[in-house]
């Protein structure tokens, strides 16, 4: 996936590195740590900048390729900040027979991004997913940890509105 | 002791629609009449029956409310469980006749089903170990430790004739026999795939929501028999209430020293650790789970070496599926021949099916092996809504393919499906009715595929794009008959030359949906039409003049102002201008708008 440059600087605080160090720390002995403590880094920084990279590739001493290599591979991980509010529509077989794919494609329209994008404001970030599960409810979308099930394109305008 | 206990399900269809918000109100409620000593609250897994979600069920009468909501639970309370008198209205529709409540067992969508592997899912709370020895759990790890050898219990699972329940379907039992050799003389590792990625497909999901100490106990069952001290779960990060019971799981069971060391006294070691996976479909196949666990891109290896002669680092390991594991204790404890009584001759025990798409009753079903593929979608199913017609049902994710209407009174089980260009997978059953274009299904399958292939060999991160441009250029109305050809030439080459599972069932949709609704694709690129009315480039939304009121509320809706003309008169939509969002057709009240 070509993603487009991230325009947020990265303002990590000391705190956050204290508690990087400490989850290195106590993982790194564990064999097949590296993902572990990538999960939780993102857990402490909400993304994976090239800064948080090169924290990692210093203390247990891996390639920064390499761990460059596995951030961009799997989707859970995200070199970009995220929205204050994550969209993620389900665009898993069951979603999409009953038009999640209209839904999504609305929500890019209302709010001016693409897939994986954040607004300018920072508010709402938008993303596909797939499958959370809930295919009893389909069509659904996620944000942040609400899910809407049974969606329809009429009522998006009103749930956006709920988030401020 | 409680005199009664209400259970309410906290999986994850039912905490979606609310089942969180009715914890907390029964809690008050309960408190409010002073009923919190005398009934208890027990949040159990999934029961199934998602669609009719939250479900609330009151023991020990066995009564099923379905569609709760917050402002029924007083009503519960004060009836049912202050005066035991049932509120009819809120149960499930199909226990309530004229001669009284049928037990939910007779109900269509439950006596078709046998629960084996979901045995305890919605019975128990999977938060207490307890329940679950309660039900007989652990008792199958006790009985393999004390009574019965390594290779004994070998035998059990191969005589059960359990197959793998992710998707392959290879004998379970076989592939412990392969991994068992030189037992205590070299590292091996027992790992469970809990990677459900085929998107609608959430049985695996609901076992470890449900019933997570099942899988625990099945793992500690296979590390004995191979030889194994350490076991992995690879378990999806998209499913945080199936980890966060994981680790609860976890945790009690080795309080209890039915994990760790020297377990029942027997001198067993063993011990299990959870890994999340991020998000990468390609890792639910056996080799790249592997390389993901060793802290790698999750990309496979060719095979042989298999994984039980080397498999995690370096190590002879096994790796079965989550709804495998969730059978083992019970083809243990109640025999190998208890297990193969059940199912078809070379299909034996049940499956879990996750039902979805356009179909009455979405939910998770166990049927056994063999069962009519028209019983789990006429009446277990209630067939298809809206008085649609059933056109087809996706059965094995983007591995799999699609079964015509023709074909459904073909039993279920690994050779029927596999006969007719399909595969039973992990279970996931997508209904499709006449309004779905299957031209778009292989699309979307092939989107899919393209998006996940990892990358590392040629005919499946090259091919599979090629093949999904082919099916753009198609349903853009810009495809040729020898684009057809194309295609079928394309899916055979990329079949055989893949090196993962992934890549080799890549083109499964396409060569499915060729074989049984070529038509759709030959209207496609000869008549520039599609049929279902899905693919927009061939569309056009036109006015019926003689349904039409004239009442401009499609006019004044356009987006594009496309459509013009005078009060009270029939409008008329400009294909030029027209960029065919619908929004016209769903405003209007006449149904005077159609497309074609």
């Amino acid at each position: 996936m070509v993603a487009a440059k991230s325009t947020v600087p990265f303002n990590g605080t000391a705190e956050q590195k204290a508690e990087l160090l400490e989850v290195i720390n106590s993982l790194k002995d564990q064999k097949g740590c590296l993902i572990p403590i990538l999960q939780k880094a993102q857990g402490i920084y909400g993304y994976l900048p090239i800064e948080v990279q090169t924290i990692i590739s210093d203390e247990l001493n891996v390639p920064l390729e390499k761990i460059y290599g596995i951030v961009t591979f799997y989707s859970f991980f995200s070199l970009y900040p995220k929205g204050k509010y994550g969209i993620s529509v389900c665009l898993g077989t069951a979603c999409y027979v009953k038009g999640s794919g209209d839904i999504f494609n609305s929500l890019k329209e209302k709010l001016g991004i693409e897939s994986g994008q954040c607004t300018p404001d920072g508010k709402f970030s938008l993303d596909a997913c797939r499958c959370v599960g809930a295919c009893g409810l389909a069509p659904v979308m996620m944000i942040n940890d609400d899910v809407y099930g049974r969606l329809t394109k009429g009522e998006l305008d009103d749930i956006l509105a709920k988030y401020n | 002791m409680y005199r009664s206990q209400v259970l309410i399900c906290g999986g994850t269809g039912c905490t979606s629609s609310g089942s969180k918000v009715l914890i907390d109100t029964l809690k008050e409620e309960l408190k409010k009449n002073d009923l919190d000593k005398e009934i208890e609250i027990v949040v159990t897994g999934c029961h199934g029956l998602c669609e009719k979600g939250p479900i609330v069920i009151v023991q020990p009468d066995n009564i099923f409310y379905s569609n709760v909501k917050k402002e029924d639970i007083p009503l519960i309370v004060s009836e049912h469980l202050l005066k035991g008198r049932v509120v009819t209205s809120l149960v499930y529709e199909e226990m309530v006749t004229d001669n009284g409540l049928k037990p939910l067992r007779d109900t269509n969508f439950y006596k078709h089903q046998t629960r084996v592997a979901l045995r305890n899912c919605g019975v128990i709370n999977p938060e207490s170990i307890d329940e679950y020895i309660g039900t007989g759990g652990y008792e199958a790890l006790g009985k393999v430790l004390t009574e019965m050898t390594p290779d004994e219990v070998i035998q059990v699972v191969l005589d059960s004739g359990l197959r793998g329940r992710g998707g392959a379907g290879f004998p379970t039992g076989l592939k412990w026999k392969f991994a068992s050799g030189n037992r205590g003389n070299v590292q091996k590792y027992v790992c469970c795939n809990a990677d459900e990625g085929d998107p609608g497909a959430f049985m695996d999901r609901s076992v470890l929501e449900g019933d997570p100490h099942a899988v625990l106990e099945a793992m500690a069952i296979a590390g004995y028999a191979i030889g194994a001290d350490q076991g992995y779960i690879y378990v999806r990060a998209e499913y945080p209430i199936a980890v966060a019971r994981l680790e609860i799981a976890l945790k009690q069971a080795r309080e209890y020293g039915l994990l760790g060391k020297d377990i029942f006294g027997t001198g067993f070691n063993f011990d299990i650790e959870l890994r999340l996976g991020s998000g990468a479909f390609v890792c639910g196949e056996e080799t790249a789970l592997m390389t993901s666990i060793e802290g790698n891109r999750g990309e496979p290896r060719p095979r042989p070496p298999f994984p039980a002669v080397k498999g995690l680092f370096e190590s002879p390991t096994i790796l079965n599926n989550v709804e495998t594991y969730a059978n083992i204790a019970q083809i243990i404890l109640k025999g190998a021949d208890w297990f193969a009584s059940m199912g078809t001759e070379k299909s034996k025990g049940t499956k879990v099916f996750a039902l979805g798409g356009k179909i009455t009753n979405t939910g998770l079903v166990e049927i056994p092996m063999g069962t009519p593929l028209r019983t789990v979608i006429e009446d277990i199913g209630g067939g298809v809504p809206n008085g649609k017609k059933f056109k087809a049902v996706q059965t094995g994710g983007p591995s799999g393919g699609c079964i015509p209407a023709e074909h459904i009174d073909i039993p279920i089980d690994y050779e029927n499906l596999a006969s007719i260009g399909s595969i039973v997978g992990s279970g996931g059953m997508i209904v499709m009715d006449e309004d779905n274009c299957m031209v778009d299904i292989a699309k979307f399958f092939l989107e899919f595929t393209c998006d996940e292939s990892c990358g590392k060999c040629t005919p499946c991160r090259v091919g599979t794009k090629r093949m999904l441009e082919i099916l753009e250029k198609i349903t853009s109305g810009k495809g040729t008959l020898e684009d057809i050809d194309k295609l079928e030439e394309l899916a055979a080459f990329i079949k055989d030359n893949a090196l993962c599972g992934l890549g080799q069932t890549a083109p499964n949709p396409i060569l499915s949906t060729l074989k049984f609704f070529r038509d759709e694709y030959i209207a496609h690129v000869v008549d520039k039409k599609c049929p279902a009315g899905v693919c927009k480039d061939l569309l056009q939304y036109k006015i019926v003049a003689d349904k039409c009121k004239g009442c401009t509320l499609c006019a004044k809706n356009c987006p594009a102002n496309a459509i013009t003309g005078t009060v009270k008169e029939p409008h008329v939509i400009d294909p030029d201008k027209c960029i065919k969002c619908g929004v016209c057709m769903s405003n209007c009240k006449f149904g005077a708008i159609v497309k074609e």
